[in-house]
Parts: structure tokens; C-alpha cells; sequence
């Protein structure tokens, strides 16, 4: 392609990009940078239907003209980054000088809002991502062999954790594993345990998160790979059985390697989506027990108080963290096409 | 062709009538512009619905329990999206934190003389927002569970625990103890009555220093640690909503519970006869003996926004007074709240509140930094009831993570 047609060709979607893409991040960055003017408090008298109280409120004529001279806010440069709420690198500081070993310091850690969001979000995306990638496998390939009359149906139901609204979806599960719902009544059977709430237990909770992120998630590897499957090299499959590989030499030496660079791309996705885990979250209440990056970032803006530089340093971390997590398979995909010329 | 112009004809002239329809269909309240933003819970739809009547055809209502996401962002515009928002006392704050609501006297001067004098909300002399009604958590009990047990009805949460292990032993609830614990906003409630009711204070006085890390604060986190122990064990997930279909279920015995939801608890539905009938309200509960009681009192009340024209101010006011005038109330909404206009008579499911009220119940502090202290609370209470640290661990985390979010917010430097 000529460079002048590859150039009109690809401006619409640049142009978008920059607009819808680059230019949020350059704004999330700045805010991140800045914090909210310091507000001039005063002390007035407030009547209602209960009588009247002296309370502080804001000066608000005052706040207006030190808003008014610096219309950003006031420049924090790194501050919200460093402060208790995000790094917290004095309080990791000290929590490691006063440690009484490193299990102890992991508790301090743990005990700073976002590390255990990081925690949470890291142990997430590091158990699911495989999981999904190797149950989305195992469908494809059992879908695959299911006979051709039987494939809609079964490539439809196999897809329906994905059409069905992540919201929607982890509700019912919610209920349903309820101390008084049939998978929480079924789960105190079995463990003969009258008491045991997946709600009221940590760990318990942690594995119906990443449960449901699996559930969720496979049928996309699965589409992926049943797409993939379609273009194995059906020759190299007979050489194969006609050297007496068995079904799973088969899958191992021939399809596997054949869908290679597939699994980079699904892992590509997934590790950014499983980066930003967030409804589960909502829908099973879990607050209590797990938060992520992305929690945390809703629970500012949510907030009565709204804090908008707090969520935009946390999306900047966020952002950061997703890069770093997706060098490793953006390097080797570089690699691949560089080696292909 | 002929077809074609026809049905453009039409059209124009359908889109005619319709508004001169609309511009006709206002009815007494001017020509201006009504949206509402509000909660969502009966008392506030027939406010809405009254006020939508009076304003005309195209006034607009959105009434939803995310409102205070909602609001503030759809004031701050210029002209601003709502025209009105209904507010209580602790989300009135972020109105008035970011300039959005506008003072009211000249309004009340010309079109709302007749207002009474107790529900004018006045923040340092100038009217922001007119109340309708009032609101309290107070005591829920189960009138026949506490008879087969041989007890009076609880005035402290002492009595509350003791009632509810005597239940307990005699079998007949395993989880007697109801309460809106959901980590967040709910349970940061919980912990802002208690606190409240050992005769604690959150901020150091005139300033925006939190001070909860103390006897009173460990005192606080300790009782509702010893509720708990009679709760569900999903007790982390259960907001109003939930708690409240516990004790439809029967599988609740006292609770601590929104005024505003007691009417749905004595009705009929939802609920076995034996649930219903015998449900009753009580007073506020104290915890301690510092002789306040532990709940906080709130105002429901509207507003009316900055940022739009001098007619869509004085048609939403004139809309909103009509939408809480003593007209609203009749046999079907009168037992909807505490309503605060002339002419409420107090039905049953309306005690508690009034009691609240006349034990000198302490209202939710409109400070402008409380949100965040609220978020903070909410954030880290679960930690010390789950049992993964001690109370002044918990504290210290809170005074921690809410000085942080003030700072960010130029409260504190």
C-alpha cells in the first residue's frame, strides 16, 4: 500500500483514538497531579426541624476565589500517589523497619487499602487467566468432537455464561450459594457444617470470585479456539494417526502448537480484563472480604464526598499495572513478527 | 409523491398539536422547567408525583437509590439537568460542598409564606432547603417471641443481647438479631449511631481533625461486634433491603431498622400472619449509660438547583411546595412517614420515629467533611468484626484513611 493511501486509510480511526483514548489519559493523568483547593471553613448556626446547631461549613465565596485563581486545583504533584490511600510509602516504610518477620509485614500490608486491592486483583488475574484458557481448550476440543447434528446447540449453550449480563449472572449466583440458597444449603451438607456461609468467609468468597470469573470468561477462549481448531492441517492429523499417535499425542504435538499464537492473544485479553475485575465485586458484596483496583477507583467516585483525584491516581497505578503485566507478551509477540520477515 | 407530503403534513402538524398540548398542559405552577432527582421509597414518590401534577406535563422525575452519585453531577451544568434535588441531611452537604443549590429566601418571600416555620432547613441564616419529613433508625421487635421468653421490650442494646441469647438458649431463633451490616454505607451507619449513643464525638470541635480512635470509639466497634454474634452469618451482605426480607422470612426477632421501612414490615404482604401481626416499633435503643440515645435523626427535604433560569426556580419551587402541602396526605399516604406538615396524624408503624425525636435523638451531623469519614468507616469496619484485628487497629485505620481523603479534599493541610 502506498503510504499516502495507508495514511487516509488509517486518520478516521488515529483521530478517534487520540480523541477517545489519548487525550482521557492525558486529562486522568493531570487531574492525578492536582488536588482540590484547600476550603476556607467557617462556623455558622443550622436550624431545622430538630432545632439549631453550630456546625462548620464551607466559605464558599472565599473557596470560589482561591477556585477561580487556579482553576486546575492545587498542584500535589506526587502527594496523592504517596499518600495512605494508594502507595503509602511512608506507612510501608515503617510497617517494614518495625516487622517482626516478613509474614508480619505482608499483614501490614495487607492492612493498607491498596495493597490488599493489588493483592486481590493480582491473585485474581493469576489464577483465572490459566484456568480459563485451559477449560476454554478442553470445551473447544470436546465441542469438536461432538457429533455435527449436536454442534449449534452445544457451541450456543457453551457460550451462554458470556450472553448473559456479568451483572445478571453473578446475582444469581449470589443467591444461590446463599446460606438459606440451594448451593449454600448443598455446600453446608456436604461439609456437615450447619454454620458455613460462602458470604461470611474470606477464602470461601475469594474462590466464588475467581469461580465466577472462570465461568464467565471461558466461553470466550473456548470461541477462540473452536474458530482455531477449524484450520488444523487435517493431512498432518492422518500422518499422525497413521503413525499410531494416540488422540492425546495428537492434541499434544499437533493442535496445541497449531493454536499457539492464539493462546497469546486470549491470555492477552484476558489478563487485561482480569486486571480489571469489578462487577463481581459489586454483585456478590464482597467488599467486605476482596476489593480490586477498579473497586477502589468506583469507590471514590461513588462516594457522597466525591474524591476525583484519589479514583484518577488509581486509574494511573491501574494503567501501569496493566502495561507491566502485558510486556512480557507484547515483547514475545514483537519477537514472533520479527523473526517471520 | 402525494403519499410522501402527506404523511410529512401530518407529522408536522401532529408535532404542532403536541406542543401546543404540552405548553397548554401546564397546569398551576408557571411555564418553567421541573426534574427532579430523588431517592426512591414511598414517601418521596407521592412527593414527586404531586409535585409532576402541579408542574405539568413535561416534568421529569428520577427517582433512584443511586440519586447521590446522580446529583451532583447533573447540577453542576449550566443549565443544570435537575432543577430540584431531594436531599436529607447528611447528602445535603455535597449540594452545598460544591455550590450547586441555591439559597431560598427570596423564594420563600414571594411564593412561600405559608410554609411553616419547622421546615425551613437554614444554613447560617439562609434558607437551603425545605423539609418534609422525618426519619430515625429505631427498635423493631417481635412481640410474641420476646412474650414465650418472658421479657419486656428492650430499651438498651444490653437488654438487646440479653434477650436474644435468653431466644437463642430457648430455641426458637438460632440468628435473633436483624441489622443493615453491609460493608459500605450501611455499616458505617450502624457504627455512626453507636458511636453517637456512647457520647462519643468524631472531629476535634471547629476543625476537620478526626478524633474516634479512643474509649468510646473501642466501646462502639465492641457492642457491634456482640450484636453480630446473634446475626446471620451473611450479615456483611445484608443491607435495609435484605435485613428486612429476614424479618419478613421470620427469622428475626429485634432489630434496629429505618423508620420509613416499618410500614412494609406491618403490612400484609410478603409475611406470614404470625410475622406481621406481631410486629411492633419501639423507642431508640442506648448503648452505656452516657444517656443518648444510640441513632441518629434525619430530614427528608428538597432543593432547588443554581444553575437554571429564574422561571424554572420559581416553577420548580411553586411545584415542590405543592408536591409537600398538606394536600398529599390522605388515608393511603398518610402513614407513608413522618411527614412534617400540618395536618399528619400519627399512625402505629410512625412511633418510632416520634419517639426518637422525643428522647432528644442527636441528627446527623451536616458537616461538610462527614462523607468522608462515613466512606472511611464503611471501608475498614469489617476488619474488626470479621476478627482479623483489634478495635484500635480498626480505629487507627479509619482516622488514617479518612485523613488521607480530607487532605486530598483541602480540609486539612
Amino acid at each position: 500500500m502506498k503510504h499516502k493511501t495507508f495514511f487516509w486509510f488509517v486518520l478516521p480511526s488515529v483521530f478517534l483514538m487520540v480523541l477517545f483514548i489519548a487525550l482521557p489519559i492525558v486529562s486522568v493523568v493531570t487531574q492525578s497531579l492536582y488536588s482540590k483547593h484547600e476550603q476556607v471553613i467557617i462556623e455558622v448556626e443550622n436550624c431545622g426541624p430538630f432545632g439549631c446547631t453550630v456546625e462548620t461549613t464551607v466559605d464558599q465565596e472565599a473557596t470560589a476565589a482561591l477556585e477561580a485563581a487556579e482553576p486546575l486545583g492545587k498542584w500535589a504533584g506526587l502527594d496523592i500517589y504517596k499518600d495512605r490511600n494508594h502507595l503509602a510509602l511512608s506507612e510501608v516504610a515503617s510497617a517494614w523497619i518495625n516487622a517482626d518477620g516478613l509474614p508480619d509485614f505482608g499483614k501490614s500490608l495487607m492492612n493498607l487499602p491498596f495493597y490488599s486491592a493489588l493483592g486481590f486483583t493480582i491473585t485474581y488475574t493469576a489464577i483465572v487467566t490459566p484456568l480459563t484458557i485451559i477449560l476454554g481448550f478442553m470445551v473447544a476440543i470436546a465441542v469438536n468432537s461432538v457429533a455435527k447434528a449436536l454442534r449449534g446447540p452445544t457451541i450456543f449453550f457453551s457460550l451462554l455464561p458470556m450472553i448473559v449480563t456479568p451483572l445478571v449472572g453473578s446475582l444469581i449466583i449470589f443467591w444461590m450459594v446463599d446460606a438459606r440458597g440451594i448451593l449454600g444449603t448443598g455446600l453446608q451438607w456436604l461439609a456437615n457444617d450447619p454454620n458455613l456461609s460462602v458470604k461470611a468467609s474470606t477464602p470461601l468468597m475469594w474462590a466464588m470470585l475467581m469461580f465466577y470469573g472462570v465461568w464467565h470468561s471461558a466461553p470466550f477462549a473456548f470461541i477462540v479456539y473452536y474458530a482455531g481448531l477449524q484450520t488444523v492441517n487435517q493431512d498432518t492429523l492422518e500422518a499422525a494417526l497413521i503413525d499410531g499417535a494416540s488422540r492425546w499425542e495428537r492434541i499434544r504435538y499437533v493442535v496445541v502448537p497449531h493454536l499457539a499464537p492464539l493462546t497469546t492473544f486470549i491470555a492477552l485479553i484476558q489478563l487485561m480484563d482480569n486486571f480489571r475485575v469489578f462487577e463481581p465485586i459489586i454483585s456478590f458484596s464482597a467488599a467486605a472480604h476482596a476489593t480490586s483496583l477498579s473497586y477502589a477507583i468506583f469507590n471514590d467516585l461513588g462516594g457522597e464526598t466525591r474524591l476525583l483525584s484519589s479514583a484518577a491516581a488509581t486509574s494511573v497505578l491501574t494503567i501501569i499495572f496493566v502495561a507491566m503485566l502485558l510486556s512480557p507478551v507484547l515483547v514475545r509477540t514483537w519477537r514472533d513478527f520479527g523473526t517471520r520477515k | 409523491m402525494t403519499l410522501m407530503r402527506n404523511l410529512t403534513l401530518s407529522t408536522a402538524f401532529v408535532a404542532l398539536s403536541t406542543g401546543a398540548a404540552l405548553a397548554g398542559g401546564h397546569a398551576d405552577c408557571g411555564d418553567g422547567r421541573l426534574n427532579i432527582i430523588g431517592n426512591e421509597f414511598p414517601a418521596i414518590q407521592t412527593v414527586a408525583a404531586a409535585a409532576q401534577a402541579c408542574a405539568g406535563d413535561g416534568a421529569e422525575a428520577n427517582l433512584t437509590s443511586e440519586h447521590q452519585t446522580l446529583n451532583v453531577a447533573g447540577m453542576t451544568g449550566n443549565p443544570a439537568e435537575y432543577t430540584t434535588a431531594i436531599v436529607a441531611n447528611s447528602s445535603i452537604v455535597a449540594l452545598i460542598n460544591e455550590d450547586v443549590i441555591q439559597p431560598l429566601d427570596d423564594l420563600v418571600a414571594e411564593f412561600g409564606q405559608d410554609i411553616p416555620k419547622q421546615q425551613l432547613i437554614t444554613v447560617d441564616g439562609k434558607v437551603m432547603a425545605v423539609a418534609f419529613m422525618a426519619n430515625a433508625q429505631h427498635l423493631v421487635y417481635r412481640a410474641d417471641v420476646l412474650q414465650q421468653i418472658g421479657a419486656e421490650v428492650p430499651t438498651s442494646y444490653e437488654e438487646v443481647l440479653d434477650a436474644a441469647a435468653k431466644i437463642r438458649e430457648a430455641g426458637i431463633m438460632e440468628y435473633p438479631v436483624g441489622g443493615a451490616y453491609a460493608a459500605g454505607w450501611n455499616l458505617a451507619q450502624e457504627f455512626t449511631n453507636m458511636y453517637i449513643g456512647t457520647g462519643g464525638s468524631f472531629f476535634e470541635p471547629g476543625t476537620a481533625q478526626v478524633s474516634i480512635n479512643n474509649a468510646q470509639g473501642v466501646e462502639a466497634l465492641e457492642m457491634m461486634k456482640a450484636l453480630s454474634e446473634y446475626m446471620n452469618p451473611d450479615y456483611l451482605t445484608h443491607d435495609s433491603n435484605a435485613t428486612s426480607a429476614e424479618w419478613e422470612a421470620g427469622n428475626v426477632a429485634l432489630m434496629n431498622m429505618w423508620g420509613s421501612r416499618t410500614g412494609v414490615l406491618m403490612d400484609d404482604e410478603g409475611s406470614e400472619a404470625v410475622v406481621y401481626e406481631n410486629t411492633k416499633v419501639g423507642g431508640p435503643l442506648t448503648v452505656g449509660d452516657s444517656g443518648t440515645p444510640a441513632t441518629t435523626l434525619w430530614w427528608d427535604g428538597w432543593t432547588v438547583a443554581k444553575n437554571i433560569s429564574d422561571e424554572d426556580a420559581a416553577t420548580t419551587f411553586k411545584a415542590m411546595k405543592a408536591g409537600v402541602s398538606s394536600d398529599i396526605l390522605n388515608d393511603e399516604t398518610m402513614s407513608q412517614a413522618v411527614w412534617l406538615m400540618d395536618g399528619f396524624e400519627p399512625a402505629p408503624v410512625n412511633e418510632g420515629v416520634l419517639a426518637s425525636v422525643a428522647a432528644g435523638s442527636t441528627p446527623y451531623p451536616m458537616v461538610p467533611f462527614q462523607g468522608l469519614l462515613h466512606t472511611a468507616l464503611g471501608d475498614n469496619i469489617a476488619d474488626f468484626l470479621q476478627g482479623n484485628e483489634s478495635a484500635e487497629q480498626t480505629l487507627a485505620d479509619i482516622e488514617a484513611a479518612y485523613t488521607a481523603a480530607a487532605t486530598e479534599n483541602g480540609f486539612l493541610q
